[in-house]
């Protein structure tokens, strides 16, 4: 498949401006100095890969991201952002001073994955995407073929649910429990 | 379109995430990236799915349990770092060097 061929289909120009987005918006959060602006791009990046999955015809997967991720944990991340009081000056070291490693290791991760992909997936091509997957089957394998795993994840938003209200409840000084044992008496 | 025109941002993706996990010094930062690695195994997954064509739609499957898994280790990790920051007022995750030899 030549580069022509790959330019003259319409998909591949949408492909092409979502994964810039995606990758400028991705390398904007680990490179920003200002947490929130991370958080943001983080968005960003999030907002293209659902673009992409409908791209895919995967729109409930896509809709899925954009409710849980971009509604629900970002705005929990921008929470623990300002709970935690993180630098958002200008002049912080966000950063920590060994960059070169970590882009070595980076970089070398990328060489051998998308190395591999080249090698053993060459000339594939995703065909026939047809209408898109139905919500209706991905609900009918939930419950029928894929329903341990499921109940299983429930049960891990479960113990999450409990262990992040655990975790974050301020402990009662001895005082206090003192008084609160007195009243119940 | 190609699969490999997937496959390889999903690279992208999940080294760039790599390199945030290494450098970043705040620990909300560090979930961040982590954010963004298991982002790239989505696209991974959806990108094989549409490739396969299997009729028990497991990739898209898979991935929405990676996205249940990730809003509740979001959950659990910013808890995490509220109890550090509160005991030490501070998040940074180079300054936990508590247990380090």
């Amino acid at each position: 498949m030549t580069v022509a061929d790959w330019i003259a289909e319409p998909t591949n120009w949408v492909y092409l401006v979502l994964a810039l987005v995606i990758a400028v918006s991705a390398l904007r959060v680990v490179t920003s100095t200002n947490v929130v602006h991370a958080a943001l791009f983080l968005v960003l990046a999030l907002a293209g890969t659902a673009g992409l999955f409908l791209l895919l015809s995967a729109e409930f997967v896509a809709w899925v991201l954009v409710l849980v991720y971009i509604g629900a944990v970002i705005v929990l991340f921008l929470f623990g952002i300002m709970i935690t009081r993180a630098p958002t000056g200008p002049n912080v070291e966000v950063d920590h001073q060994r960059r070169a490693p970590a882009a070595m290791a980076a970089f070398l991760i990328f060489i051998v994955t998308a190395g591999s992909a080249l090698t053993a997936f060459g000339d594939k091509q995703i065909s026939n995407l047809g209408r898109g997957t139905s919500t209706e089957v991905i609900g009918e394998q939930l419950l029928q073929r894929f329903v341990i795993p499921f109940e299983v994840v429930s049960f891990v938003l479960l113990a999450a649910l409990i262990g992040g209200i655990t975790l974050a409840r301020k402990d009662a000084t001895p005082a206090e429990e003192m008084a609160r044992e007195g009243s119940d008496a | 379109m190609l699969l490999n025109q997937f496959l390889i941002l999903g690279a992208l993706l999940f080294s760039l995430g790599i390199y945030g996990l290494l450098v970043r010094r705040n620990a909300v930062m560090v979930l961040l990236s982590i954010e963004l690695m298991l982002n790239a195994v989505n696209v991974n997954l959806v990108a094989f799915e549409a490739f396969l064509q299997n009729a028990n739609v497991g990739g898209q499957i898979f991935a929405i349990f990676v996205i249940t898994v990730a809003a509740a280790e979001v959950g659990v990790g910013l808890a995490i770092i509220l109890m550090i920051f509160r005991n030490r007022t501070s998040a940074n995750i180079d300054e936990l060097d508590l247990m380090k030899w």
